[in-house]
């Protein structure tokens, strides 16, 4: 393959990867930013939101799209249900202490995988996209005159495209929350001095149960996109998890701009590392660059010094 | 089979062969009623490694299914020299590790006679070890050429499936003279996939093709798409065998890469064991060729045997359990359960095998085994076992996807399989 289609191959796989990727970060920032908990169950919520979108869209019949538009709806609320119990339960009896959360979340972790493999049993399950047909991308060609000419190999689907948008668009909408909603307002309060948004009124504990159910909700859902494309499986949570701290470093922590900028970075550059070498080396520079970012500017991108 | 190609042990062993035939025929007598041989009616324990969890999931289910199918005929049948056959299962995980605990369990905790199962090789590889170390007899199913290879110990068996090694090399003649001979290999990175490409390599060259390029892909990848740019234009076959749970999803994005203008394709049956033929995406499938342990599809030259062992395991004609058409077996290899089991058996019988004190004598019963006939013990076909490798030869089947099912296009003979001896297991001591 050409070195021009090669490339954009690659920029288009790393798209896919950002896109998933952003929205199961920006969850697990989102924890952190507001609780100050590093949910080390972030990546089983995913997996959570991969099997529940199985489970929802066999039991629909009909077009293979309203199985998936069920999904979309149902497995992110409950993840985010089943998170915010799980906040309800256990962190707020352990007062949210940092090194105790970190314990608890690890008890969740394996809970919520050995539930789901007793549940749904050890196989990997397909959901049929809505939509998926195979799109033949053009290259532009000047040999003789400027044509376009379609490369061997150099395609993508138009399901794959819809992940992109859809993930774009429910960060905006996460935007839009965060900055211009009361319950945005709410949590920039708690997320800055939680005593003194108490103090004022706000039930802290309430948002925190809240913020905790968001933040697993974003993860299902990231996986409830990219199930059609891949399959959901109880063991698939390891991978999103490791991506998403190293996203979360390298952007800030608790900053969902510098988690959204991360994403994007560590996204294309696995897609674009993964092609043109391996993607054991992609994994390799992405830890190298925690440990780069770790030494050199330990707040990460966008993030700010602890004061 | 006197020809200079048959190798000196399938000469050499008739007469133990036929001792044993005898032995096992003895057993078989209609007449003697149930167990009535027994000097004990103490059951035979056999410890059956499963994958239950972990990515052989899929193959361990149907694994499972099978040997609880063998076990129920060979206990209606008397089971082995009188004495009722017993499994205890334990789950591996897919995992070496817990593989070896397992064995382990078996020889100290459960008391098994024997440990049996296991498709994974990186399992095979951590559990072997063990095995040698504990002096349980550890048969296996799987398909690795460790066993052959010399790497094991005289504890491990595999008398039950064919290594990659011997399919691959009857497999290359078919590929280099239908498909083409500039080939791109795509295989799992573990020991499975580096058998393919190790002997797959050296095969084709043989017939003079080439190996382009070499795409080994880690086991627990979930996407595909960013491996496939790395094959050369200029190929002419796709060689495929991957493993896991996401299999489907490899197949699928391989034709999503393609699109119209695909190579020819020729796949081992694990890039799809357990996977419907007619999933959404897999309809560029249509008109390759699949290597097949065991016709996933019945044929219409079905044996009767394999008709009875279909029916034993509760498998339909397209390869699906009878109770839910959904639930696709892995029918290419779960039938090395089913024939280790009746190898067992012979083998226990043979050797007069009355308690753990007769272990070596088992073995030594098993390596005396040359042909096993296609029969109601052998239904994927006669088979000719190596007493010094500890490693079984037999048919492999070439099918081709048309009409979206699997179609025999070639079988191989046994011959075909046969390859030098690197070990002679039988000259290591107990």
């Amino acid at each position: 393959m050409d070195l021009g289609p090669y490339l954009l191959l690659a920029t288009l796989e790393g798209a896919i990867t950002a896109a998933v990727l952003a929205l199961t970060a920006v969850g697990l920032s989102l924890v952190f930013g507001v609780m100050r908990v590093v949910n080390v169950a972030h990546g089983e919520f995913f997996m959570l939101g991969a099997v529940l979108s199985w489970f929802v869209a066999s039991h629909v019949g009909g077009h293979p799209a309203l199985g998936f538009v069920a999904a979309l709806l149902i497995a992110p609320a409950l993840a985010g249900l089943i998170a915010a119990a799980a906040d309800w339960l256990v962190l707020r009896r352990i007062d949210y202490d940092p090194e105790r959360t970190i314990v608890a979340t690890i008890g969740m972790l394996y809970i919520l995988q050995q539930g789901a493999l007793m549940t749904f049993g050890p196989d990997a399950r397909p959901v049929e996209p809505p939509f998926n047909q195979r799109l033949a991308l053009p290259w532009p060609s000047f040999e003789g005159g400027f044509h376009l000419t379609w490369p061997w190999g150099l395609g993508t689907t138009s399901y794959k495209l819809f992940i992109i948008v859809a993930a774009v668009s429910i960060l905006c909408i996460l935007w839009a929350i965060m900055a211009r909603s009361r319950i945005g307002l709410i949590m920039r309060a708690t997320q800055m001095d939680g005593e003194m948004a108490q103090a004022f009124g706000i039930p802290v504990e309430r948002v925190y149960a809240f913020v905790f159910g968001l933040g697993a909700a974003l993860a299902a859902l990231g996986a409830v996109l990219i199930v059609p494309v891949q399959q959901a499986h109880y063991l698939m949570g390891g991978d999103p998890l490791l991506l998403s701290f190293i996203v979360v470093i390298i952007g800030g922590l608790g900053s969902l701009p510098g988690t959204v900028i991360a994403a994007l970075l560590i996204g294309l550059s696995d897609g674009i590392v993964s092609v043109f070498f391996s993607p054991t080396l992609a994994k390799i520079i992405a830890t190298l660059l925690v440990a780069f970012v770790l030494i050199l500017r330990p707040q990460g991108l966008l993030g700010k010094r602890a004061t | 089979m006197t020809d200079s190609k048959t190798p000196l042990f399938l000469r050499t062993r008739r007469k133990a062969l036929k001792t044993l035939g005898a032995g096992t025929a003895a057993a078989l007598l209609p007449g003697l009623g149930t167990y009535v041989q027994a000097q004990s009616s103490e059951p035979v324990r056999i410890g059956f490694q499963v994958h239950r969890t972990g990515i052989g999931a899929a193959y361990g289910r149907w694994y499972d299914r099978t040997t609880q199918a063998a076990v129920e005929k060979i206990n209606a049948e008397g089971g082995i020299a009188g004495r009722p056959v017993e499994i205890i299962a334990e789950d591996d995980g897919t995992d070496p590790k817990r593989g070896a605990e397992v064995v382990e369990k078996f020889a100290t905790q459960h008391n098994c006679d024997i440990a049996f199962g296991t498709l994974f090789s990186h399992v095979v590889f951590g559990s072997a070890p063990r095995a040698g170390e504990l002096k349980i007899p550890y048969f296996v199913v799987s398909e690795g050429h460790h066993v052959a290879s010399g790497a094991l110990n005289r504890y491990t068996l595999q008398p039950g499936i064919t290594d990659v090694k011997s399919q691959v090399q009857a497999m290359a003649p078919f590929v280099a003279e239908n498909l083409g001979k500039k080939v791109t290999m795509i295989f799992p990175d573990f020991a499975f996939g580096h058998d393919h490409r190790d002997y797959f390599s050296s095969a084709i060259e043989a017939q003079g093709g080439e190996v382009l390029e070499m795409i080994a892909i880690p086991p627990t990848e979930t996407s595909f798409t960013k491996y496939f740019p790395k094959i050369p234009r200029e190929t002419e076959v796709i060689y495929h065998v991957m493993v896991g749970p996401a299999v489907l999803t490899f197949v699928k994005e391989m034709g999503e890469f393609f699109g119209p203008s695909k190579p020819e394709i020729f796949g081992f049956i694990d890039s799809l064991e357990a996977v419907d033929l007619s999933s959404p995406g897999l309809e560029f499938l249509e008109g390759t060729y699949f290597w097949e342990g065991n016709p996933r599809y019945a044929q219409a030259d079905q044996s009767e045997y394999d008709k009875a062992y279909r029916q034993a395991v509760g498998v339909d004609e397209n390869g699906a359990s009878v109770s839910d058409a959904k639930d696709i077996s892995t029918y290419a290899h779960m039938f090395g359960c089913w024939e280790t089991l009746h190898i067992v058996k012979a083998g226990m019988e043979a050797a007069g095998y009355s308690g753990t004190d007769d272990r070596a004598a088992l073995i030594e019963a098993v390596e005396s085994m040359t042909e096993m006939p296609l029969s109601a013990a052998h239904p994927q076909g006669a088979k000719m076992f190596n007493g010094k490798t500890h490693q079984v030869f037999g048919h492999q089947y070439i099918s081709k996807v048309e009409g979206g099912k699997l179609v025999l296009q070639h079988t191989t003979s046994i011959e075909d399989t046969f390859y030098e001896d690197e070990v002679d297991y039988t000259t290591q001591s107990f």
